[in-house]
């Protein structure tokens, strides 16, 4: 019988020294849960491949969420494609980064959003790489090959396999089928096919045969772990809302603050 | 000082350009703020992966959200009937596909339509790239929702750009704080000017030659 239910501990057990992981970072679909599994795991000199920033860490301790720019402390490269934020928010991950760069402590990887997706799609493929029209000209082409193909510049993109992906969905079953919720599918589904060890957080696990077949987003095959958020975690189902209130009070304090400083500017 | 539009008449302006129909992404700025002038009938594409979605609830209204409908803005939206959700692939094949407009923000235009939408700083000095180069190559038409001069009233129209570049002849429409500007083969074409200010004054502010259109007008909301 195909159990895959563990603890977060167990589950993230088997991450090595060195791996590169990938999650969601932040927000609906970020793997809060595992997140704090892996800071207590203590890993090192990871690769973390991220899509944003964590803007509201401050809050998220003070109501004893995991922080996940922690995770930095034991990273030693980071691949990513942040967001195109104001400039006048300066998120504590982004101070921490600035600091270990000049330090030459920290490798990092810039790229778009959709250069992510791709080279996450040719994993799952497992294509030797692709040729992509996004970048050509920018900052982006450098120590690239480039490539015109039907009168079209195009720059190779090595796939992305990363060794552990940590995932978030609304439900699943013992079977590792998933389903999710509004925007928190994010990246998720191409996270768990591109990945070689894929643990899936999720809010609630059901028996099978009660997730619609026609409705399951990432079949089992493609999830290794499946561990349960517990109810009465910070990021569980009763308390989550909590804190995503303080951090929706913090934001609007933030922007007021912004929005004062840009009036005394002008 | 000449009185120059706020973000919201800016974004209100933008949100003019879209039709019942059109398929549209806001950029993270001024951009987001048009989601409350567009007319009915325009689905809402926002690349985290949510298309069609509703207005975003005010502060007194948070008690009815749910914690996993939210933008890229981190804004959280109401519920629309023809919503659809679906993960980050799927969300970055529509935004190549060709099918969208996107209302972008914007650091610097060229006269050729290159856009320069991030750039790194003292503060940050890792690019924060985002969706931007897909959201800008992959449009079926681009526009510019900005400020026509940055912080320290420098030009942000410019002959060449002089930040890092994000997508090359991309732009089709500036729409700022003062004027709207097309982007053509021969140039760029002031079209409209904000209340209260002459071509002049707009050319003045302007790095890049400015062609005025034979059926310049005063903007409208």
């Amino acid at each position: 019988m195909i159990n895959k239910v563990s603890t977060a501990a167990e589950a993230v057990a088997k991450i090595r020294d060195g791996d590169l992981v990938i999650a969601n970072f932040w927000g609906p679909g970020s793997p809060a849960h595992l997140w704090r599994a892996l800071l207590d795991h203590g890993a090192k000199d990871l690769t973390l491949c991220i899509n944003n920033y964590v803007p509201k860490a401050d809050v998220l301790r003070e109501k004893g969420t995991p922080d996940p720019s922690l995770i930095l402390a034991q990273t030693k490269k980071i691949m990513a494609a942040f967001t195109s934020i104001r400039a006048e928010e300066v998120s504590p991950i982004a101070e921490v980064i600035n600091k270990r760069l000049q330090e030459g402590s920290l490798e990092f990887e810039s790229m778009s959003h959709g250069n992510l997706v791709e080279r996450l799609y040719a994993a799952a493929l497992r294509l030797g790489g692709i040729y992509s029209p996004i970048g050509v000209g920018t900052v982006i082409e450098e120590g690239k090959e480039k490539r015109v193909i039907n009168g079209v510049e195009y720059l190779f993109q090595e796939p992305i396999r990363p060794d552990v992906g940590l995932i978030s969905a609304a439900k699943a079953d013992r079977l590792g089928n998933l389903v999710y919720h509004g925007t928190a599918r994010a990246s998720n589904p191409i996270i768990a096919m591109a990945s070689r060890y894929v643990i899936a957080e999720v809010f609630e696990i059901v028996d099978p045969g009660e997730l619609d077949p026609d409705h399951i987003v990432t079949p089992g095959i493609f999830v290794d772990r499946v561990v349960r958020i517990p109810d009465d975690d910070p990021v569980g189902r009763e308390r989550r809302r909590e804190w995503i209130m303080a951090s929706i009070k913090f934001r609007e304090e933030q922007n007021a603050k912004a929005e004062a400083a840009r009036r005394g500017d002008a | 000082m000449k009185d120059r539009l706020t973000d919201e008449l800016t974004a209100m302006r933008a949100a003019k350009e879209l039709a019942p129909g059109d398929y549209c992404n806001l950029g993270i700025g001024v951009p987001l703020l048009c989601v409350s002038y567009i007319p009915e009938g325009v689905m809402i594409q926002s690349e985290n992966g949510v298309i069609g979605y509703g207005p975003v609830y005010e502060n007194d209204e948070l008690d009815l959200i749910d914690p996993d409908m939210i933008d890229a803005g981190m804004r959280y939206f109401r519920p629309l009937p023809g919503m659809a959700f679906f993960d980050q692939l799927t969300s970055f094949c529509m935004i190549r596909s060709g099918r969208l407009i996107s209302i972008l923000g914007g650091l610097q235009v060229s006269e050729k339509g290159d856009v320069a939408i991030h750039a790194t700083s003292e503060e940050n000095k890792t690019p924060r790239i985002g969706g931007s180069m897909d959201l800008a190559w992959g449009a079926r038409r681009l526009i510019i929702a900005m400020t026509h001069n940055a912080k320290d009233g420098s030009p942000k129209v410019v002959r060449n750009l002089t930040m890092p570049v994000t997508a090359a002849a991309c732009v089709d429409l500036i729409v700022t704080d003062i004027a709207v500007i097309k982007v053509t083969d021969s140039g760029l074409l002031l079209q409209e000017f904000a209340p209260g200010w002459t071509p002049e004054e707009i050319i003045n502010q302007t790095e890049a030659s400015l062609i005025i259109a034979s059926d310049l007008k005063e903007m409208e909301f």
